[in-house]
């Protein structure tokens, strides 16, 4: 160093380019709700006494009372205010979570506008703003909700609710709408799994329960995928409503409806194009599956969907689509294999020769597939044409060694399979090169004599934009 | 079938008549089928050509059923020919034809992929100026009927944007049709429409006439405000500015105000962000007496929003909304109602609050005048310098000169230095790089003196940094204070300091040495170039260091103008034949480009 410095500056030890490990380290870990205003007031509750310790038939009221004691909200950011009280609610909470799971014959007609009015106070909130812009469920750490303390028994006390034999829908249906439905599936975005996971419950219980609900709830979740394939790309819940969705379809009748067909069309498939796949791929992958063994004659739109979003520079991606594409040949009927076989192998062939070695290895190891390896075997007439010349080339060209070893396995699969075809492709490989070669010369020919008459017409400017 | 109809078309061209230029349209029409997307892209691009050659009938009774029909395609083939149909007027045949192009368009406004969407009624807005009244009528808004009637949420999200382009050119019947549809989208089932009918509301409020912003806008725009959803109650916010500018005064109060003051207290953190992130926008529609009234009581609870976001999107605002308050009562309302929040925010416990005040909150000192200033701004500037977060006292230097007019630097220069001195150090790069990007302000702020006495260092310590990016703004830096200071100064105060780096261990300082040669030759002029400069340039040509000795050569080159013709033949011109001749092949080739710039050979 030179003596010419005063002092020199700190060495930068975290900096620029590791800007996630800076944020990590000072990330505040939980957030309340943002609808939560504190009023810097105390908050006081009389406490009641405990439902065993009252006569049964003064139990009901207290219920009430209790539930309506429940709705009061506390400021859990910060940790020291109303202590006492917030463990008052903790400990009431947590009695009603007993009482709604053993007692029998609390549930009166009274109960359930309050049971419904105490979970809407708690549950629903606008969730606050995401800790850091550019969230990325990958790697970040995710924000935990504050008052979780109280949600998780408040949750717990609703699936209980909803569980219990004294349940009746046709009361709740008054209460359990579709505008609180609606509240509940927004918070589906929470950031918090744990939410999340509850969440997930209560809705398979409404949808379960609620017939009248179904198709609504249904609409909705449409609505949600579709802004967030199409406008924001960002929705915390969608592997949840996707594991939900898994076991609706799984219940669909037969024939299916025009509805759950575009629902698999114009939502699920396009779902694949967000950039965060990777976080509910699995759940996905899982829907169409259920679809196509619903309804085999899917196939072929599902294929040609995927095929149009296969990914361009996302291999991990790649990869993915790679093995939901086995999952789907895996039960594929051979009479509707036959009908995408040439585009399908078309994309194929070409992951077969890509230079990310995952992604060619993903889809070589279709050959050690005995369902696949036979349907190709039955139409290795066609198959063999479109693969032969990239599992040739990568033959002598990949840089992977391992790659170049299945490729030769594949080669010799085809070789037994279709050994009169291998023979021909192979004499011919060369001439076919050349053909190709010549055929891509005459296009650059006449896409330059194209640019030539171009410039002898002249394009004026005047003609292409009007003024 | 049209494919078949253009194979035989093309071969006729390229066959029958012999006509050789007309052959490339038959493969251009091939590659629009080519498997390989980036060839049809290619031939999409070219469309105009294709139908330049085609003729202007053939290409409305050819090419354009053609790519109605049978393109179904990539996204980003279709989004090339969204955008290429909106140019087409003249190739159809000029306005008379322009409907022509409708069909296409249409189907490209229904697919899925929102910028292909967006490209395709781009392109309709683009070329509904170019149709008659008449055909307006009979082609156009048929179109925007259809799309509003759509099945799927895409055509209808399409059509909300297509409403305003025709509706001032229609007849009163085709009017009232329209505004009929705007409603229905507007109350649509699928919030993706009312979104995109919310996002249009302002757009199309300004085409109608006021009778009817008065009776249907504000029932719209009172309905969409309160949607369940608060995605689409925000862009009613948005809507609101437009509402409020077309409205007089009077209807104001009744007709937008309960809207307003509802979103700025939305339970929805989302709407009262866009609330106060419009907030100049809505001061300025709404006119001064509401804004005394309702705004500034509104402006404080955004200040003290529970949310963090809504905080920061307020105290961005706070410049301009004091700066546009009405001037009778504009320092009253500063001191007493708005002042005390900012007040707050200076200790806000979130660094994005404090760094979007402390971006502005400089400003409010030409509007308070220097009393004011000096009594209550004063204060709080100098807390957010010593502020923890980086940002925030960055922020604060780089809108000093706001101040200096008011009250003079001097206030400040107290403070200034530790903050100064403090970033200068800081550990991010990022940071020390900021604070560099200042000092030639500073410096002509502070005055020679000062800068001598507590800056000079820093600027000097810059130049060792381990950092390139740092030492080469500082190698700038320089440069720029010579510029403000004169070759006399940069004499005595740096020069020496610079040419002392050249005897350094690190070859990295050592170079840094030829950087700012390179960098101050010019502002210092022949005379201290050549005495004191250029003997250090020579002697560091037997650097054991390649890379040393090829930035000498490069060096020469530059500082080779500003020297006199003797010192270049005398002394140059053997360094650089010595260079020219070096055992490394970099060296040499620097040398020998410099002997060629300068002339020397």
């Amino acid at each position: 160093m030179s003596s010419a410095a005063t002092t020199p500056p700190a060495v930068d030890r975290v900096d620029g380019f590791s800007r996630k490990s800076v944020r990590k380290a000072k990330q505040k870990r939980s957030q309340s709700s943002s609808q939560f205003r504190s009023q810097g007031k105390p908050i006081e509750l009389t406490p009641l006494p405990l439902l065993k310790d009252v006569p049964a038939p003064e139990q009901p009221d207290l219920f009430l009372k209790k539930l309506q004691q429940c709705c009061t909200l506390f400021d859990f950011m910060d940790t020291l205010s109303d202590l006492k009280m917030k463990e008052y609610k903790r400990s009431t909470l947590n009695e009603l979570v007993d009482y709604v799971t053993v007692s029998r014959g609390y549930l009166t007609e009274q109960a359930y506008p309050e049971v419904v009015k105490m979970v809407s106070y708690n549950i629903f909130r606008t969730l606050p703003p995401s800790d850091s812009n550019e969230f990325d469920p990958e790697e970040d750490e995710p924000t935990l909700e504050a008052s979780w303390p109280h949600l998780q028994l408040v949750y717990e006390f609703f699936i209980r609710f909803l569980e219990s034999q004294e349940f009746q829908p046709s009361i709740a249906k008054k209460y359990i709408d579709q505008k609180f439905v609606l509240q509940l599936l927004e918070l589906f975005d929470s950031e918090d799994p744990r939410e999340r996971d509850y969440l997930k419950t209560v809705l398979h219980r409404i949808y379960g329960k609620f017939l009248g609900l179904r198709a609504f709830i249904r609409k909705q979740i449409n609505n949600i995928f579709l802004r967030f394939v199409y406008e924001t790309e960002h929705f915390n819940g969608v592997a949840e409503l996707l594991e939900i969705l898994g076991s609706i379809i799984n219940g669909f009748a037969l024939p299916l409806k025009a509805e759950h067909k575009q629902f698999l069309v114009k939502v699920l498939i396009p779902l694949h194009t967000v950039r965060s796949l990777s976080l509910f791929h699995a759940q996905l992958a899982y829907c169409i599956v259920q679809f196509l063994e619903k309804d085999p004659t899917l196939t072929e739109p599902v294929i040609r969907g995927l095929l149009k979003f296969w990914p361009k520079t996302c291999s991990q991606k790649e990869v993915m689509f790679l093995g939901e594409l086995e999952e789907i040949l895996d039960v594929i009927e051979p009479t509707q294999f036959v009908k995408i076989q040439e585009p399908l192998f078309k994309q194929i062939s070409k992951c077969v020769s890509s230079p990310h070695f995952q992604v060619a290895e993903r889809a070589l190891y279709y050959w050690n597939n005995e369902y696949i390896m036979s349907l190709i075997e039955e139409n290795s007439s066609v198959i063999l044409p479109i693969m032969f010349a990239s599992l040739y080339r990568i033959s002598k060209e990949h840089w992977n060694p391992a790659i170049v070893a299945l490729v030769y396995n594949v080669l010799k699969a085809f070789m037994e399979m279709n050994s009169s075809l291998f023979d021909e492709l192979t004499a011919t490989y060369k001439s076919d090169r050349q053909r190709e070669k010549k055929k891509e010369k005459e296009r650059e020919d006449l896409w330059k004599k194209l640019e030539d008459l171009e410039l002898k017409r002249g394009l004026p400017s005047a003609a292409i934009i009007p003024t | 079938n049209y494919e078949v109809y253009w194979d035989c078309c093309c071969e006729g061209m390229a066959g029958a008549d012999g006509d050789d230029s007309l052959y490339p349209i038959a493969v251009l029409i091939d590659e629009l089928r080519n498997e390989d997307v980036q060839l049809r892209l290619n031939s999409i691009k070219k469309l105009s050509t294709i139908a330049l050659a085609l003729g202007v009938e053939r290409t409305r009774t050819e090419l354009l059923p053609f790519l109605t029909d049978t393109i179904y395609d990539e996204d980003e083939v279709l989004l090339a020919l969204a955008e290429q149909l909106g140019n087409f007027t003249m190739l159809v045949g000029g306005p008379e034809y322009v409907h022509c192009l409708l069909p296409p368009l249409e189907s490209l406004a229904t697919v899925e992929e929102t910028v292909v969407r967006d490209k395709a009624v781009e392109s309709l807005r683009k070329i509904s100026h170019e149709h008659s009244p008449v055909d307006l009528e009979v082609h156009f808004e048929p179109l925007v009927k259809r799309l509003a009637s759509g099945d799927w949420f895409t055509s209808r999200t399409s059509a909300c944007g297509l409403f305003s382009v025709c509706y001032p050119r229609v007849s009163s019947t085709v009017k009232a049709e329209i505004r009929q549809h705007f409603r229905n989208l507007c109350s649509d089932d699928t919030p993706m429409v009312r979104r995109a009918a919310a996002s249009k509301l302002g757009e199309f409020a300004k085409v109608l006439e006021l009778d009817y912003v008065k009776s249907d806008i504000i029932s719209l725009f009172t309905a969409l405000a309160s949607d369940e959803q608060d995605s689409v109650r925000l862009l009613a916010v948005e809507a609101c500015v437009s509402i409020a500018t077309l409205l007089p005064q009077e209807d104001l109060e009744t007709l937008v105000m309960p809207t307003l003051r509802q979103a700025a207290e939305d339970k929805s953190w989302r709407v009262r962000y866009m609330v106060a992130d419009k907030f100049s926008e809505l001061q300025k529609a709404v006119g001064p007496e509401i804004t005394k009234n309702d705004l500034v009581p509104a402006f404080q609870n955004l200040l003290k929003d529970c949310e963090a976001e809504v905080r920061a999107a307020a105290a961005n605002k706070v410049k301009e909304f004091c700066e546009n308050l009405p001037e009778d009562s504009r320092e009253t309302i500063i001191m007493t109602h708005i002042l005390p929040c900012v007040k707050e925010l200076v200790s806000d416990t979130n660094q994005h609050v404090k760094s979007a005040l402390a971006s502005v909150i400089m400003g409010l000192s030409t509007i308070l005048g220097k009393d004011n200033t000096i009594e209550h701004l004063l204060p709080l500037f100098l807390a957010q310098l010593k502020d923890e977060c980086p940002e925030v006292r960055l922020n604060i230097i780089s809108n000093l000169d706001c101040v200096n007019e008011v009250i003079g630097i001097r206030q400040l220069s107290q403070s200034l230095l530790p903050a100064i001195v403090e970033l200068a150090e800081d550990a991010k790069w990022r940071v020390r790089l900021a604070i560099i990007e200042y000092m030639p302000l500073l410096a002509g702020q502070l005055g020679v003196e000062f800068f001598d006495e507590k800056l000079n260092s820093l600027c000097m310590a810059w130049l060792v940094d381990h950092v390139y990016a740092i030492r080469e703004a500082a190698t700038c830096n320089l440069t720029k204070l010579v510029e403000k200071f004169g070759a006399e100064w940069a004499q005595n105060t740096i020069v020496p300091k610079v040419l002392g780096m050249a005897n350094d261990p690190n070859y990295l300082h050592r170079m840094t040495t030829l950087f700012c040669i390179n960098a101050l030759s010019e502002a210092c002029g022949q005379e201290i170039t050549t005495k004191h400069m250029l003997p250090v340039v020579l002697k560091m040509s037997n650097d054991q260091v390649a890379n040393v000795r090829f930035n000498v050569a490069k060096s020469l080159q530059k500082i080779g103008p500003v020297l006199d013709s003797n010192s270049l033949q005398t002394e140059v011109k053997p360094v650089l034949e010595k260079l020219a001749a070096d055992q490394d092949i970099d060296v040499k080739y620097f040398a020998q480009e410099a002997i060629s710039v300068l002339a020397l050979a």
